[in-house]
């Protein structure tokens, strides 16, 4: 077992600034710190579970991310009998996530996605609220269908699921808001 | 104790209730003690504290108190954990300390009688001394035997 | 409802702030208030706002205390928001009463119940004579003592359930509901009224338990029992997996046993009305038992006719913390507001003027 945050308020109070940021200007990589992860998670994933997961937040873990299980169990407390928020290691299927009502919208789960880059692989042309005009991000690690597998969410909004991409101690975020095309 | 879960669960319940400048005098007299890592906290937050509707139906939130919590892992690799009520740091961090000591064979035993012992008999003091004061308010009713004889 | 942007206040707000720092402090000569003694010496107070703060922690609820000048509602308030600024970690298993170190004990239907009846410190019997011997700090006796006795203190309603002559309780592992996770919506279940009996007013909930005794949705209360004492708190934290305990509460529990009712299919039985609150908070817990019960009048059948039956008008008026801010935000600038309405009353004097 190893601590959470070095400095758990500022530490969170930053992660949770980073992802305010990717989450209001899609597709801008922001970086975390403070955090050692446990095997097999990166730094970001790490940061974003201590951020915004707790007990009173449901979470799916990725069978392929057991190993830090008791980790996450330890420091956020979260339970295990629902999505609000789900850490995978490939991108899951998201028919089977809560994607909200239409009432309450932010009943849906938001998935942290560990991929293996933010700056070389795909790229993506992303557009909608936040961006002024369609900005590019390029991603090693989502799967070859994921442009339309995205538009399929991004037609449900106001419902859909969030995203919140990891790599290394960096992250980016896709909400449902946005649209994403290949470039 | 009839299982290790159980020890543990006693010493923990004693260790949430002691006073900070007691036990840390207490767990001085145990020097040399092990360097340890904070894992987690120590950090001040809520519990929802829950009733039961007419004592014994379903259960109800009836609101919230301070608690502080702290998880400690020292250089032998052992993890001691505490949860205890109120917002003192050093309690939680001393109770979590020798919740981690206490796992550790060697110093079970000292531990029990020359630290874990002494907090609980002043605790159990505490509340004889209350319950005596509440028995000495015990209504005897009296006059009324006398009247019937 | 429109407010106008009022700016200019900045160094009276200032000047307030300093003159109320400085009052709260009093004369300088005269030893401060330290939170410890508040703590100590003002128990009922620090109770109540515990209570109605829905926080308990005696250190804290003293120093709001001290910060609102005593202010019970104020400092109630200010136990609100510190709340809001930490996580929370987890629920306690339900708090078991029936193990509760009864400090006081007593009963008005059963003389010689199993345990016995203890008067604990109570006022009970005092004569409401002011007490001149407190103007000077004469040292107090410490209170009698007597040997304990180890006999088991049922409670008064499992007394009555043996013979199955009372309602029993009816337990659910259903998740109960949060008014501090979800706002209030009706209708509100029992669990959920429960918890806002417990934060609410002291005055409001007296007021509306004792409308029941006048006649207002009566339901003939006995005070079966009142127990107060410590309770152990236990939480079941994930990275242990088995339960432990953290710590003690003083809890105030009022078991109101209340008029009989039967079916063809149902014997004649007594219903039940039920208090909890944080610290000894006798007169809340009896209070909240009546209203309890009162709120009961649709699930067991009765006309619902009072306002304390009336479960809309009951939750939304209990809490003080939310009274205070609808009331006082009248102080707010409603300068635009009142320019309407003088401009229209100006108008229709003006008409009716013209038409004289």
């Amino acid at each position: 077992m190893t601590p959470g945050f070095a400095d758990p308020v500022a530490d969170a109070q930053s992660c949770f600034r980073a992802v305010l940021e990717a989450m209001s200007r899609p597709g801008r990589v922001q970086s975390v710190r403070g955090v050692t992860a446990p095997a097999p998670l990166c730094d970001a994933a790490a940061a974003v579970l201590l951020t915004l997961v707790d007990h009173e937040t449901p979470l799916w873990l990725d069978p392929a991310a057991e190993a830090a299980r008791p980790w996450i169990a330890f420091h956020t407390g979260a339970p295990t009998d629902g999505a609000s928020f789900a850490m995978a290691l490939s991108l899951p299927d998201l028919d089977t996530l809560p994607t909200g009502t239409d009432e309450m919208p932010e009943t849906s789960a938001t998935v942290i996605l560990q991929v293996t880059s933010l700056t070389t692989g795909p790229a993506y042309i992303l557009d909608g609220p936040g961006l002024r005009e369609p900005a590019t991000l390029h991603v090693t690690g989502l799967p070859g269908d994921f442009a339309s597998i995205w538009q399929r969410n991004h037609a449900l909004f106001p419902r859909g699921i969030d995203l919140i991409l990891c790599a290394g101690n960096t992250l980016t975020a896709l909400p449902r808001s946005v649209s994403v095309k290949e470039a | 104790m009839d299982n290790p879960r159980s020890a543990r669960q006693r010493w923990m319940s004693v260790l949430a209730r002691a006073e900070t400048d007691r036990l840390r005098a207490l767990l001085e007299d145990q020097a040399p003690l092990p360097e340890y890592t904070v894992l987690r906290g120590p950090e001040a937050g809520l519990v929802m504290v829950r009733g039961r509707a007419g004592g014994g139906g379903a259960a109800f939130n009836l609101g919230e108190m301070t608690v502080t919590r702290c998880t400690v892992r020292t250089e032998t690799g052992l993890i001691g954990h505490a949860y205890v009520q109120g917002r003192d740091e050093k309690r939680a961090e001393l109770a979590a300390l020798t919740d981690a000591l206490m796992l550790d064979p060697g110093r079970t035993d000292a531990l029990e009688r020359q630290v874990i012992t002494p907090l609980e008999c002043q605790q159990e003091q505490r509340k004889e001394e209350r319950a005596a004061k509440a028995a000495a308010t015990r209504v005897q009713f009296l006059a009324m035997q006398t009247m019937r004889t | 409802m429109a407010y106008v942007a009022v700016k200019g206040g900045e160094r009276a707000i200032d000047a307030a702030h300093g003159w109320l720092a400085a009052e709260r402090r009093g004369d300088p000569s005269i030893p401060p208030l330290g939170v410890a003694q508040i703590q100590q010496q003002l128990g009922r107070s620090v109770d109540r706002v515990m209570a109605e703060g829905s926080l308990y922690d005696p250190q804290l609820a003293a120093l709001a205390i001290k910060q609102a000048q005593g202010d019970l509602i104020e400092a109630a308030f200010l136990l609100r928001a510190f709340r809001t600024t930490l996580p929370r970690f987890a629920h306690t298993k339900p708090v078991d009463t029936a193990t509760m170190r009864i400090e006081r004990r007593i009963s008005a239907i059963f003389k010689d119940l199993p345990g016995g009846q203890l008067l604990g410190p109570t006022y009970d019997y005092t004569h409401r004579l002011l007490d001149f011997s407190l103007l000077d700090d004469a040292t107090v006796a410490p209170g009698p003592i007597a040997a304990a006795d180890t006999e088991t203190m049922p409670r008064v309603s499992d007394v009555l359930g043996q013979e199955g002559i009372i309602e029993p309780d009816t337990a659910s592992e259903q998740e109960p509901g949060d008014l501090t996770r979800e706002s209030l919506s009706f209708p509100a279940s029992r669990d959920v009224r429960l918890q806002a009996l417990a934060r609410g007013d002291e005055g409001f909930v007296l007021g509306m338990g004792y409308s029941t005794q006048r006649g207002y949705g009566g339901s003939h209360p006995f005070a079966g029992e009142i127990r107060m004492g410590e309770v152990s708190v236990e939480i079941e934290p994930a990275e242990l997996g088995f339960t432990i305990d953290i710590g003690d509460l003083v809890l105030t529990e009022c078991q109101m046993v209340n008029q009989f009712k039967g079916s063809k299919t149902v014997s004649p039985r007594f219903t039940r009305g039920y208090g909890l609150v944080f610290g000894f908070g006798e007169r809340k817990a009896m209070a909240m038992a009546l209203v309890d019960r009162a709120m009961r009048a649709e699930e067991l059948g009765e006309d619902v006719t009072a306002p304390a039956q009336n479960v809309e008008f009951v939750l939304y008026h209990s809490d003080n913390i939310e009274a205070t801010g609808f009331v006082e935000h009248l102080k707010l600038p409603h300068y635009v507001d009142f320019q309407s309405e003088l401009q229209n009353v100006r108008r229709m004097r003006a008409k009716q003027e013209t038409a004289e």
